[in-house]
């Protein structure tokens, strides 16, 4: 039976695991760390309702005066830094060694920057970056786990993954300002429709010809990427960034193929990197592909007493057929039960969502929901609604059978879907060998 | 009271959305009501009380709608939710069945000031 527990990361997946240890009976002593000074508080809202300033501070709190009951030490504004799995020891930033029974790794992921030598990423085709960058090295060291990267150099250039980035962000968004957007991915795309609501002049870059076609497909990416234009949003693709210009704020963002697009702010929305960096040495298996660390369905590492959890964790999917890092929120809302069953030995059963992972998203007043997994060709088919009118729904196929499903203001029959799709992934497991 | 409409116009199992000063959402479960009806029903306010999403758009299990955005539970009898995001309950509005048609007595207040004036 353990006896104590440390917690890594103080955002939503390591508050539901220490919520989730607590429901499931665990009594001894909870310390949960957080490299960022506040306690912690929601992020959805960060590129939408919070930077568009009709969602207070406060109502970004996660915490309810009911989790006065987790009793947990917290240790805000502290990086760990390392950890030693033989002791199960995370040492902090000033050296402390928090040694327990069990540690929940909960680091979450950090905005990816452009810059260094030898960031990858697909929204970066082109050339690296050099200029506003960030020296690579940045990376190591006691800024990962947190609020992290120190921020661009230049002016006027933004990441928006801490609630301070949103703030610092939102101050520039000023009527009339000329904002660039390098990424046309979700986060991209509800900052673009959030500042066009606030009267900013927007421009969205997307490296790929279609935003989006990642995650969703050609056919979808395309219905979501015509949402800019419909609302006066310029949107260049297939052309990478090859710098941003000025001195000692930005004054331009120029593209691969020589165009300059004037700027008076930058935000950078190219994807985000695990905070996996500080176990380093510990022995922990790291996915090559996604950058988790590896854990089983149930987030068990290879070290017994460590489990891993939300954006950080590339967790075994069998639907997938292999380890799958999700920055879902609802993956970090919901997967941490698993988590706390295993380190308390207890029977665990992977929520619904481990299969069926659902994500959504709300860009320029329609709401996309999808959830399954999708694959490059699968085949996507609109079953009802209509493209055009902005409402419809959308499944796609593998071997004729139903793997994933997307909905664009379609929150009914979406809701069913997503539910047929779950009992059959757990039909599917079940019936497994 | 609000007149919503014929209750045969409601399926068993579905809701409807009902547009009054804010959105109410009418449910009308699988379960019997308790003066033996096939289905009886209930009406919460439509809104979400975490982030915005319709509650009638939500998936009806018995007494509880899972909310379509981010599946917390509502109790349609009292209004709890069952677990995070969502931290506060949504209003409950009375419903009255008058031959075979649907009334709402809108609740004055949200949960929040009942509790305080309680």
């Amino acid at each position: 039976m353990i006896a104590s527990v440390t917690v890594v990361g103080a955002s939503l997946a390591g508050l539901s695991t220490a919520r989730a240890l607590r429901a499931q009976g665990y009594q001894g002593r909870l310390t949960v760390v957080g490299a960022e000074h506040h306690p912690p508080y929601d992020r959805p809202p960060l590129s939408k309702e919070y930077l568009a300033g009709t969602l207070d501070r406060t109502e970004l709190d996660l915490l309810t005066p009911e989790d006065d009951a987790l009793t947990a030490d917290w240790l805000l504004g502290r990086t760990a830094i390392a950890l030693d799995t033989d002791e199960r020891a995370v040492v902090l930033d000033g050296g402390e060694r928090l040694v327990s029974d069990a540690v929940v790794i909960a680091t979450g992921a950090r905005a990816r920057q452009l810059a260094g030598p030898a960031l990858p990423g697909p929204a970066l085709a082109g050339p690296v970056l050099p200029g506003p960058a960030l020296p690579g090295p940045a990376l190591a060291g006691p800024a990962l786990a947190g609020p992290a990267l120190a921020g661009p150099a230049l002016a006027g250039v933004h990441t928006v993954r801490t609630v301070d980035d949103a703030t610092a962000l939102r101050a520039e968004l000023v009527p009339g300002a000329r904002l660039v957007l390098i990424g046309g991915g979700f986060i991209g795309a509800e900052i673009a429709s959030t500042a066009n609501g606030l009267g900013v002049d927007v421009v969205v870059v997307e490296a790929l010809g279609v935003p989006l076609a990642g995650p969703l497909g050609t056919e979808i990416g395309q219905a979501c990427a015509a949402l800019h234009a419909e609302h006066g949003v310029r949107l260049i693709t297939g052309v990478p960034v090859q710098r941003v210009l000025g001195a000692d704020r930005v004054r331009a963002v120029q593209l691969a193929d020589g165009r300059e697009l004037p700027a008076d702010v930058v935000v950078v929305g190219i994807g985000s990197t695990p905070c996996v960096e500080w176990l380093a040495g510990s022995g922990l298996a790291v996915d090559a592909a996604s950058g988790g660390v590896r854990t089983d369905a149930y987030c068990a590492t290879e070290v017994p007493g460590v489990v891993a959890v939300g954006d950080c964790a590339s967790a075994y999917r069998r639907r997938a057929g292999g380890p799958v890092r999700l920055e879902h929120w609802t993956n970090a809302l919901k997967h941490p039960a698993s988590a706390a069953a295993t380190l308390l030995g207890a029977p665990s059963a992977a929520s619904a969502d481990h299969e069926v992972p659902y994500f959504w998203s709300d860009q320029y007043g329609a709401r996309l929901q999808f959830a399954g997994h999708r694959v490059h060709g699968d085949q996507v088919e609109v079953t009802e609604g209509d493209v055009d009118a902005r409402s419809f729904l959308a499944v796609y196929r593998r071997d004729g059978d139903p793997v994933a499903v997307f909905a664009m203001n379609r929150p009914k029959p979406f809701v069913r879907w997503r539910r047929e799709l779950a009992s059959r992934a757990t039909a599917a497991v079940t019936s497994a060998p | 009271m609000i007149r919503v409409g014929a209750l045969a116009d409601i399926p068993v199992g579905e809701a409807i959305r009902v547009e009054a000063d804010v959105p109410i959402a009418v449910f009308r479960v699988s379960v019997d009501g308790a003066d033996g009806a096939d289905g009886a029903v209930y009406a919460i306010d439509d809104t979400c009380t975490h982030q915005k999403a319709s509650l009638s758009d939500g998936w009806l299990d018995g007494c509880m709608v899972e909310c379509p955005l981010h599946a917390t539970c509502f109790d349609l009898r009292t209004g709890l939710p069952d677990g995070p995001p969502a931290k506060v309950p949504v209003r409950t509005h009375q419903v009255v069945v008058m031959d075979g048609m649907v009334y709402l007595k809108l609740a004055e207040h949200t949960r929040e000031q009942e509790v305080e004036v309680a």
